[in-house]
């Protein structure tokens, strides 16, 4: 993928270890390149922030004034004993509750292939926030077409780990099928890239060629407006 | 609120504690105006404190206690003899959630009550009687108006946190928006910031059992016999709304007491209905029964949406500068967790910086009570926090 506004740092052409700046030996790989992404002392706010390893990472590095939204009771208290802002709730309503353009950043990751609405919740995240961040899982990789055609097997993978009777996967994503909905809902993609990632998910690299087939995430930074990239066929 | 429901296994606990008092507007021109507009002075304050305050007075956290409970909050005893440690012993001690090796911890017994704070039972300087129902009726705000004078007094500007559960989260919330500049965190557990018509029938039918009592006698009673059979069912109905339908079927199901058949009588056979006797018995010997009039009538009155003449809780938080931490318990009905998340939105709403838990409980509303390691980290946690944070 190759956004014409891309910084400098993005890899072009062949595939590379970006070894982004926020490398952190603990933190998913995909979460270090969101990290990445994210200005200074910026405002943000999480959805499904887990146990805030994410937040926690940008509260002590880039002293970002971060707020997270978790369901699970659990995965709250870690949040908040950490020292994170932690609301226990559904994405989806506790997202109507803010002021538009709160946050410098609202973060969608690895979520979006559990939301009902889509098109409603970014949406409102484009409100509520000036750039959007949204990582999904690509249902397209190369794996996952293998177990169907050559298994005929629904995929399971570390991307995707559950089977066809407890996923709770409602949406089934590839890095195009985002792209044109993108470009369809008049949204504008700021900055985009591919990754490919092993090691349990805290290892990767970002994938320039055929990302749609060698991907195992998509990560998107959208904003209002028109799209400027390119999507990539 | 029922106090001492459990005790502390760990048995902490900060030693010996005494009960100290603050009297203040004794000058008619001093007196302390209340919301209704009505004077009142002298103004006694019964308090505790434990640890010590730092250097920066840096350290302090207010303890705010609920209906029934008193000054009495930490795992500590008033002398040798005594059996009865305070009513939040599991949360209030060395190395507990609110930890008085590091923090200097306040509670002071709220106004109305009968905690040695004036209340209905203290003595009308215009009579030389107790006040009984010639005592105003106060609210919410009044009682934090006597913490924050009381704070005046021990020199302390700024708050590190002030921490309550249900009436005490009351009184929690409006230190938030009453003195914004002197609070730098609030933890709010069980509570509301709207008193529900659910919540004002129930205490509604306590009263009217106070009320109905023959020696009740329009309040004036402390010449005589208390209205001891009205304040127990008024405590026999509060206590059930405390517990849950799942609390109560775990805690006794239909189980009878002390006999295996029906007596055909009405002297109480189910273990239940003994229990909620003996809860109103325990509990007329330590509660005036104006008291609890006095202090339901304050939560009831309690409503944040039209805090200082404004139109919205949304509007009345836009004052609140603090750390927010709300927490709310699945089991509790008489303040459900859609109350907690009303006062969530007004503050979200205002930008505040507020974490939110609704922590899994069986045991109703009393939850918040109970010993938990999960709110017991979660305090400690978030009282680090604001410690690390907040420029007080």
């Amino acid at each position: 993928m190759k956004a014409k506004s891309e910084p400098p740092s993005r890899a072009t052409g062949s595939d590379s270890n970006p070894a982004p700046s926020v490398a952190s030996p603990t933190m998913r790989f995909d979460l270090a390149l969101i990290a990445s992404w994210i200005e200074p002392g910026s405002k943000v706010l999480d959805l499904g922030c887990g146990e805030g390893d994410l937040l926690c990472y940008l509260k002590r590095c880039k002293e970002v004034d971060g707020t997270g939204i978790e369901m699970v009771e659990a995965k709250v208290l870690r949040g908040i004993e950490k020292g994170l802002t932690v609301l226990q709730g559904d994405i989806t309503e506790e997202v109507q509750d803010y002021a538009d353009n709160t946050f410098d950043y609202v973060i969608l990751s690895q979520t979006l292939q559990q939301v009902y609405a889509p098109a409603q919740l970014i949406n409102t995240l484009l409100q509520i926030g000036r750039q959007v961040v949204v990582s999904f899982p690509n249902f397209s990789h190369w794996k996952n077409r293998w177990q169907i055609c050559w298994q005929g097997r629904v995929p399971v993978s570390r991307q995707l780990p559950f089977e066809w009777c407890d996923t709770p996967n409602i949406r089934v994503i590839s890095i195009i099928d985002f792209q044109r909905f993108i470009k369809k809902m008049g949204w504008r993609i700021h900055r985009e890239t591919a990754i490919n990632t092993y090691h349990h998910d805290q290892h990767g690299n970002i994938v320039s060629l055929l990302p749609n087939i060698r991907a195992t995430y998509g990560i998107f930074l959208l904003e209002k407006g028109k799209s400027t990239v390119t999507p990539v066929s | 609120m029922s106090e001492y429901s459990a005790r502390d296994v760990e048995a902490v606990s900060v030693g010996l504690v005494r009960k100290h008092f603050y009297l203040f507007a004794e000058n008619p021109e001093e007196a302390l105006v209340l919301e209704s507009g009505v004077k009142i002075g002298p103004v006694t304050v019964a308090y505790e404190t434990y640890g010590e305050l730092a250097p920066g007075r840096d350290n302090a956290v207010l303890v705010l206690h609920a209906l029934s409970g008193d000054c009495h909050v930490a795992a500590g005893y008033h002398d040798q003899t005594d059996t009865i440690p305070g009513w939040w012993e599991n949360m209030v001690g060395p190395g507990k959630g609110i930890d008085t090796d590091r923090y200097f911890v306040i509670c002071a017994s709220i106004l109305g009550s009968c905690g040695g704070t004036t209340g209905p039972g203290a003595t009308n300087p215009a009579t030389g009687k107790p006040y009984g129902l010639d005592f105003p009726v106060v609210t919410v705000g009044d009682m934090v108006m006597t913490q924050q004078r009381l704070l005046t007094h021990l020199g302390i500007t700024r708050l590190l946190a002030v921490i309550g559960g249900s009436l005490g989260g009351m009184q929690a919330l409006e230190w938030s928006l009453r003195y914004p500049d002197q609070v730098a965190g609030v933890v709010a557990l069980a509570t509301t910031m709207r008193h529900s018509p659910l919540a004002i029938a129930f205490n509604e039918i306590a009263r009217q059992a106070i009320m109905a009592d023959p020696n009740w006698r329009q309040g004036h009673y402390y010449d005589g016999p208390k209205p001891a059979t009205g304040l127990a069912v008024a405590r026999m109905i509060g206590h059930v709304t405390y517990l849950s339908d799942e609390a109560l079927r775990r805690k006794f199901g239909r189980r009878l007491q002390g006999k295996d058949k029906f007596s055909f009588q009405f002297n109480g056979d189910f273990q239940v209905e003994s229990y909620l006797r003996h809860q109103g018995t325990k509990f007329v010997a330590r509660f005036d029964a104006n008291s609890f009039l006095y202090v339901t009538k304050a939560a009831d009155y309690f409503d944040l949406e039209h805090w200082g003449g404004k139109g919205s809780a949304v509007e009345a938080f836009a004052a609140a500068q603090a750390l927010f931490l709300v927490v709310s318990f699945t089991s509790d009905w008489l303040y459900p967790t859609y109350q907690s998340r009303e006062l969530i939105r007004a503050l979200k709403k205002n930008g505040r910086d507020v974490s939110f838990c609704e922590l899994k409980a069986d045991c109703g509303h009393d939850a918040f009570l109970l010993p938990n390691r999960r709110l017991s980290r979660l305090i400690a946690n978030f009282l680090e926090r604001i410690q690390r944070e907040s420029q007080i």
